[in-house]
């Protein structure tokens, strides 16, 4: 072991702003894919709970099949492997964002059923004993009570997805990670280099936690 | 209540509200209830009573489609349930006709209590937000919490909080009010006021079937006391009758041991 090893804060501090040029892409992947994996969390988490199996079905596929293989693997199917389905090629960067949408959106299809579960029986029959139809009494009545309580895990998975774009240096999306790798190649920092990468990741999903601690505490009102 | 109320109950005035016959309900091997007929007429207040799991509850629930029954026929004013809980277009309009207060109360905990009382009638009866408002506040008023109106369920008593749940369920203006042992879950020194604003709505006038346990409650504005033991109507009169002089050995063993103490 080398146990006279310097750290080299010059060497660190000039890494920034190539690292910084990674940092728009790792936000546009998460914040792409946790947007379009919101949606598809709010349908296949709503399927899921349908009266009718032939909706629960299809919905349970999906999840299963999302949530028990790795991101990465998603990630290299999609760039590397759909491409010779369609016949064309995809870009990384949409391919990053894919990955993301698919991935969150079965652990956030869990999210949503577990949130519409927990929601009292009593709410739902108060609505219905006041003549509210059952469309109108998940709308005004069970919806908002489960959107609330789904903000937290969200915030969670928004978290879990943020690092998991970091996988996706490996299709050459030039994101944070990749930037470090580019200028590690040349200085031979990495150190130096993959300690402000980690910094710069802290830093960002931190200001998503307290984002998310702030809209919490406005939205948990008259809870 | 309003106009379209008196037309309705001036054109129906012979024909009951409520009408079961031969209503059956199993759950499993369990026979909830057990052919059960009932009438029920205009501006009168039946008040159920019977140990817990007789099935009063799963009685009143079946009259607004909240419990399903397998056979036997109920007419709700003047709109026929389906056994199986089949579709029907007058489940709905009867919900919107009949108003049900649960023993939990069930106020929507997302919205203040103003919200909670005008939401059924903007959404269901398309009634303005500037009228839903002044009759939720008129009703409020009437069940004296108008100065809460703001507040959230959470910030009000077990009381103050079934009394906004009676005000919700009469903006609205049903023809029947169905309460599901409303003062089961309140402490002691509350149960007082949500039992004068039911004697008040009596008073009124208000159709009303009531599952409690509250004896003096049910003796002093039950028209009709109904005893169910084990999913049947053991016995039913004035209460005056049901509970001075019980016919039936088990309306009697029931009363002897709800009224000792």
């Amino acid at each position: 072991m080398n146990v006279d090893f310097t750290f080299d804060w010059s060497a660190a501090l000039a890494s920034i702003p190539q690292l910084l040029t990674g940092i728009p892409w790792t936000l546009l992947i998460s914040f792409g894919g946790l947007a379009i994996g919101l949606v598809i969390g709010i349908i296949f988490g709503l399927l899921r709970i349908a009266p009718q199996v032939w909706l629960r079905i299809p919905a349970i596929v999906y999840i299963e099949v999302f949530r028990g293989t790795p991101v990465l693997v998603q990630v290299l199917f999609i760039f590397y492997g759909l491409p010779q389905i369609i016949g064309g090629p995809i870009n990384a960067l949409t391919a990053g964002i894919a990955a993301i949408a698919v991935n969150s959106g079965a652990y956030i299809s869990e999210i949503v059923r577990g949130a519409v579960q927990s929601v009292a029986r009593g709410q739902r029959e108060a609505g219905l004993s006041l003549g509210l139809s059952r469309q109108q009494t998940f709308r005004h009545v069970i919806w908002p009570q489960a959107f609330r309580r789904m903000i937290p895990p969200l915030g969670n998975q928004g978290i879990i997805s943020i690092k998991d774009t970091s996988l996706f240096a490996v299709i050459g999306v030039g994101e944070l990670v990749r930037q470090g790798q580019i200028y590690i190649a040349t200085t031979f920092t990495a150190l130096e280099v993959y300690l402000m990468v980690a910094l710069l990741y802290l830093a960002i999903t931190l200001s998503l936690s307290l984002a998310l601690r702030m809209l919490e505490r406005k939205g948990l009102v008259g809870e | 209540m309003n106009d379209i109320n008196l037309d309705k109950s001036a054109q129906q005035a012979d024909e009951p509200i409520v009408r079961m016959h031969g209503l059956n309900k199993h759950f499993g091997s369990l026979h909830v209830l057990n052919n059960i007929d009932l009438e029920v007429s205009q501006g009168e207040v039946v008040v159920v009573i019977g140990a817990s799991g007789s099935g009063k509850s799963t009685m009143i629930r079946c009259i607004n489609g909240l419990e399903e029954f397998q056979s036997g026929e109920l007419r709700v004013d003047s709109h026929d349930l389906l056994p199986h809980g089949k579709a029907s277009r007058a489940l709905q309009t009867i919900r919107t006709e009949v108003g049900m207060v649960f023993q939990q109360f069930n106020l929507f905990p997302h919205l203040c209590v103003r919200d909670n009382v005008t939401l059924a009638p903007m959404k269901v009866r398309g009634v303005p937000q500037s009228d839903a408002i002044a009759t939720a506040e008129r009703l409020l008023d009437r069940v004296g919490i108008r100065d809460q109106a703001d507040k959230y369920p959470s910030q009000l008593s077990g009381g103050q909080q079934q009394r906004v749940a009676l005000a919700r369920a009469l903006a609205m203006e049903p023809r029947l009010m169905l309460f599901d042992e409303p003062t089961s879950a309140l402490d002691p020194e509350m149960i007082g006021e949500v039992l004068d604003a039911m004697r008040e709505l009596a008073r009124e006038g208000m159709t009303m079937i009531i599952v409690t346990h509250e004896m003096g409650f049910a003796r002093e504005v039950a028209d009709r006391v109904i005893y169910i033991h084990q999913g049947e109507i053991v016995e039913q009169g004035a209460p005056e009758e049901v509970f001075d002089n019980p016919r039936n050995e088990r309306t009697q063993n029931f009363l002897a041991r709800v009224l000792k103490h």
